[in-house]
């Protein structure tokens, strides 16, 4: 059978794009493409909206990093920010530490768990700022069109002009990077920063979706009954915009993570001595020679994470998709 | 008319070329395609024979299976069709040849061309390298020499300033001159046998004419064998020597043309007959149409496959499948128990009247009832 | 026309955001700028720093007076302890670093995904091609980074086959240039490799089942030359588009992998920029490489505008 044509042109819901600032919004980063979903490739299973083995390993896994990041505190784990000077740079399996050591001596596993916290702390409050502020705004254009869809849309293109890594990185730099910088205002400007980018995302695929939507006939039979105008919207349109809305940022979270990833090797991650994925590698790279665990740990946890959500996210998109087009 | 010789040459019987030998035996032929809901029976069980030098006319209506028969005998199909029966072409068997061997008979004894000429060139391909690339492929030709032959083909199938069009992409040319094209494309390499699958049917009526008349003089002019299909029995009239009506995925008659016209049995193809609309008769006259649909190909029916929608069905044509018989005139096979024009049809469609089965009453209310002889 | 009209002015309105945006980046900063830029320079240059920043000054003036110099070359200095330098000068030796990577990463991803694409087409369905799928899958989850340091160990400590650091320029040594751009254009390239390859087997898929490729078996032409001769060119648009575009989009990963292998392009100048707290010199480089990017995506963008008849074309 013939594979249904790849579009990563089209947004998700199909709505036909209304004559926006940029006419045609042909390519997004590979970043957005991922994030909007735009090349589907998972397999059989997950095309069909189906979970299946992979989907279940994947959330298998999935619970079970949040439910560590959560428990974090009650566990019986070391320190992270203990430093042991005789399991530095050590292998995994030195002295009963499972994974090892990292370059100044502190238990690798708990780092990992409470890396955890970090990563995705940051990665599921800047894709919900994203998913509120952009999915209102989404939802606003799409509904109202006219003047605010261009309004709305336009910002949209402009954020999405700049390249998504360096807007991040220019906001922590500038915000967050001086020298009396506290922790809590760096995570602060760190989740804002990343909520910023991922807006125009979610924006966009909200507002296609809701272009779509709106035009199916129960939302005239609403307005018809006189209903008003942000009842019809947050009633009618929303929850069946959500799961599409939902799939974008499961994909959307592995992207903020990986994005976190980069910045801290950049500098600009979150703050040592606290851990997260990506500061946990960036630490590593002086080591890389003499204990690459340090860094190939971290790596693979992110690939699985990543991994998983990008198929969750494919599996939830397919099962919505497939409902949309069969009405 | 080819200069080069031929690369891989297929083995050939000694009286190969002497017009009129046997050149291809198709017997039993059946293809099924696979898909979700079942095995789909487009060819169901078809034998033909056909002459050098000779026409063949396949007339059915849309989805009866001619196409993928003139596939199936030249192996074109795709993964999901399975295919089983005999086909010799000249001494070899073609249904049991691996698919290289037959790859070097497409194009140097077999050919087909296709229906859309629009869509069966390669629109970003230049013409002439289209057809060089057969020959390229075929032959030891080199460049130039296949460049002149393209340009002595597209002369013979009549495309003016032939020597331009060798550059020209194909939306630069007007629907009949694709046609032409794709035929100077497929007799590149002197093919015996051309399947002419529906050619003119994406045409203008006043170039279908000109298409078909250049399909005969090729012919003429090779001594090819020709399978010419068609829904069209006007098409098929006047250029046929004989004709085999099909319909799901079984032939159900075959005649010599003017036997087929004159003595026909089948009521199917009467229906058929009947249907084509002629120029004498007055205006606002009513087209005759068949009504019904063709069975489902993949769960037939038990008896003859027509006879839901047959004027002279009886209660025996749902039970049994009638099977190809000969009638009067040698070469004439037919598949009907009550065929038309003899006692035992004209009692059953008597019948059917008197009971008021409705496509008796339909068939016989129209004007135009071929006369049976 | 009309269109492009339409992209220029949108054009030139993403640039004055743009421009804005970076312009008042330094204003933006807490605390005083002249002395993390600066804070070993004697008074008079930090005074020179501080008329430069101008940030007294309304916000307009700002914009207008750093508008200017940009666009007359003047991206400000670059501060050490031994002296300024010029940051036009690092730019123009930095650039032809970063732009020989995103290069050769793109070359590099469609020179692979090309092949795969077209196997996995013509056997679609196969386990060769659900193979394939999976792979890809699992090229996309990785993170270029990541890749990127991974490589690093096992290609380059471990088996020590390709140098982990440091650029060679190919006037220079063109195979050492190539040895050392190797492992950072691979750890670009392999999420690309991912992407094009399905994009292309999808869009061959469709081609395949064309008219005109089953007249070209017909007239008894080998399997592999109808793929690559007859159903690849009609197949390969999107993808050549795609990959235009997206050799912008790399722009982030390519700062980060710049870092990981020492390659002194504008990512690492960047990333020095940053540590060193060079916000002049910071605020320049993000100027240059949005702007970069805007442009990019305005060129390919009306390419693709001028080309869409075309292709619509071709495709019919």
């Amino acid at each position: 059978m013939p594979e249904p044509k790849v579009d990563v042109t089209a947004d998700v819901g199909g709505a036909p794009e209304l004559p926006s600032l940029t006419p045609i919004t042909t390519v997004q980063p590979v970043d957005l493409v991922r994030a909007e979903g735009g090349v589907p490739l998972t397999g059989a299973a997950a095309r069909r909206g189906k979970l299946g083995v992979m989907g279940i390993l994947s959330i298998s896994w999935l619970v079970l990093i949040v439910a560590l990041a959560v428990l974090a505190p009650v566990l019986p784990i070391e320190d992270p920010n203990k430093i042991i000077a005789s399991i530095a740079r050590q292998p995994p399996g030195t002295d009963g530490h499972i994974l090892g050591g990292d370059v100044l001596g502190r238990d690798m596993l708990s780092r990992l768990i409470w890396g955890a916290r970090a990563s995705l702390l940051i990665g599921t409050l800047s894709v919900l700022l994203g998913l509120v502020l952009g999915g209102l705004l989404g939802l606003v254009a799409g509904y109202f069109r006219g003047r605010w869809d261009n309004i709305l849309t336009g910002g949209f293109d402009i954020l999405l002009s700049f390249p998504q890594l360096i807007l991040a990185l220019t906001l922590v730099t500038v915000f967050a990077s001086g020298a009396g910088t506290t922790y809590g205002v760096r995570m602060s400007v760190l989740i804002l920063a990343l909520g910023v980018v991922s807006i125009p995302v979610l924006g966009r695929i909200t507002r296609a979706n809701t272009l779509s939507w709106c035009q199916r006939e129960f939302v005239l039979a609403a307005r018809a009954l006189g209903a008003k105008q942000r009842e019809i919207m947050f009633k009618e349109v929303l929850p069946n915009v959500l799961p599409a809305m939902f799939s974008i940022a499961l994909l959307g979270v592995a992207v903020v993570i990986v994005a976190e990833g980069g910045l801290s090797l950049l500098g600009v991650g979150t703050p040592l001595p606290t851990p997260s994925w990506g500061n946990i590698i960036a630490e590593g790279r002086s080591e890389l020679r003499n204990a690459p665990h340090i860094v190939i740990e971290p790596t693979i946890v992110i690939f699985l994470t990543v991994f998983a959500l990008n198929y969750l996210g494919d599996v939830v998109r397919a099962r919505f998709d497939v409902r949309e087009s069969a009405l | 008319m080819i200069r080069g010789r031929r690369r891989r040459v297929a083995p050939v019987a000694a009286d190969y070329h002497q017009p009129g030998t046997r050149l291809l035996d198709v017997n039993d032929l059946k293809t099924y395609f696979r898909t979700p809901r079942g095995m789909v029976r487009a060819v169901d069980g078809v034998s033909l024979t056909l002459d050098r030098g000779k026409t063949l006319g396949l007339v059915g209506e849309s989805g009866c299976g001619k196409s993928v028969l003139s596939r199936s005998i030249m192996g074109l199909l795709p993964s999901t069709a399975e295919r089983t029966g005999e086909i010799i072409f000249g001494s070899e068997r073609l249904d049991t040849m691996g698919p290289e061997a037959l790859r070097s008979y497409w194009g140097t004894q077999l050919a087909m061309v296709f229906q859309d000429p629009m869509t069966s060139l390669n629109p970003v391909m230049r013409i002439g390298r289209q057809i060089t690339e057969s020959l390229e492929v075929h032959t030891d030709m080199d460049k130039n020499q296949a460049r002149d032959t393209a340009l002595a083909l597209l002369k013979s199938v009549h495309i003016p300033e032939a020597e331009r069009r060798l550059d020209q992409y194909p939306h630069e040319l007007s629907g009949g001159m694709r046609q032409r094209v794709v035929i100077a494309v497929a007799l590149a390499c002197g093919p015996q046998l051309l399947f002419a699958d529906e050619p003119t049917t994406a045409l203008d009526v006043t170039v279908q004419a000109q298409i078909l008349d250049l399909l005969s003089e090729q012919q003429r002019e090779r001594h090819m064998a020709v399978v010419l299909v068609s829904h069209d029995l006007g098409v098929v009239a006047g250029r046929t020597q004989e004709i085999a009506v099909m319909y799901a995925g079984q032939i159900v008659e075959h005649a010599p043309t003017s036997v087929l016209f004159s003595e026909v049995r089948m009521p199917y193809t009467e229906a058929l007959l009947r249907s084509v609309p002629r120029l004498e008769n007055p205006s606002h006259t009513r087209l005759a149409v068949i009504g019904g649909r063709p069975p489902d190909l993949i769960d037939p029916p038990a008896g003859c496959r027509f006879a839901a929608r047959c004027p002279y069905v009886q209660p025996r044509c749902l039970e049994e499948q009638p099977p190809l018989q000969e009638a009067d005139t040698p070469g004439h096979l037919f598949r009907c128990w009550y065929p038309v024009g003899t006692q035992a049809g004209t009692e059953a469609l008597e019948r059917n009247l008197a009971a008021h089965v409705p496509q008796a009453e339909a068939a016989v209310s129209g004007d135009l009832a071929v006369e049976a002889s | 026309m009309r269109a492009v009209l339409r992209q220029a002015v949108h054009l030139v309105v993403v640039l004055f955001c743009v421009t804005l945006f970076v312009a008042l980046l330094t204003s933006m900063l807490p605390g005083d700028p002249v002395n993390a830029i600066a804070g070993f320079g004697t008074d008079a240059q930090k005074e020179q720093i501080r008329d430069r920043l101008g940030l007294d000054d309304p916000l307009p003036v700002q914009y207008v007076r750093w508008v200017g110099d940009f666009v007359r070359g003047d991206l400000g200095d670059y501060w050490s302890v031994t002296g300024a330098r010029p940051v036009m000068d690092r730019v123009r030796e930095a650039l032809p670093v970063s732009l020989q990577l995103m290069l050769y990463a793109q070359v590099l991803a469609l020179v692979v995904a090309i092949p795969l694409g077209v196997a996995t087409a013509y056997r679609a369905g196969s386990r060769f091609d659900r193979a394939s799928n999976a792979t890809a899958f699992g090229m996309l989850a990785i993170p270029n980074f990541a890749l990127a340091l991974v490589l690093a160990y096992y290609v380059g400590v471990q088996a020590g086959w390709l140098p982990v650091s440091g650029y060679v320029s190919p006037s220079e040594d063109l195979i050492e240039h190539f040895r050392r751009m190797a492992m950072p254009a691979i750890a670009l390239a392999v999420g690309q490799i991912a992407v094009y390859m399905r994009l292309l087997r999808s869009d061959m898929i469709a081609t395949l089942q064309e008219d005109f490729i089953t007249m070209a078996k017909a007239k008894g032409i080998s399997p592999r030359r109808v793929l690559w001769r007859h159903a690849l060119r009609p197949s390969s648009l999107t993808l050549l588009t795609v990959a235009g575009l997206n050799v912008g989009t790399l722009i982030g990963s390519t700062v980060v992998v710049e870092v990981i292998f020492s390659l002194p392009g504008l990512g690492s100048l960047l990333f020095e920029a940053i540590t060193a707290r060079q916000y002049i010199a910071f605020q320049s480089l993000v100027a240059i490489i949005a702007i970069g990017y805007v442009l990019l995506n305005f060129m390919v963008d009306v390419l693709y505008a001028v080309l869409d008849p075309r292709i619509r074309h071709a495709r019919a």
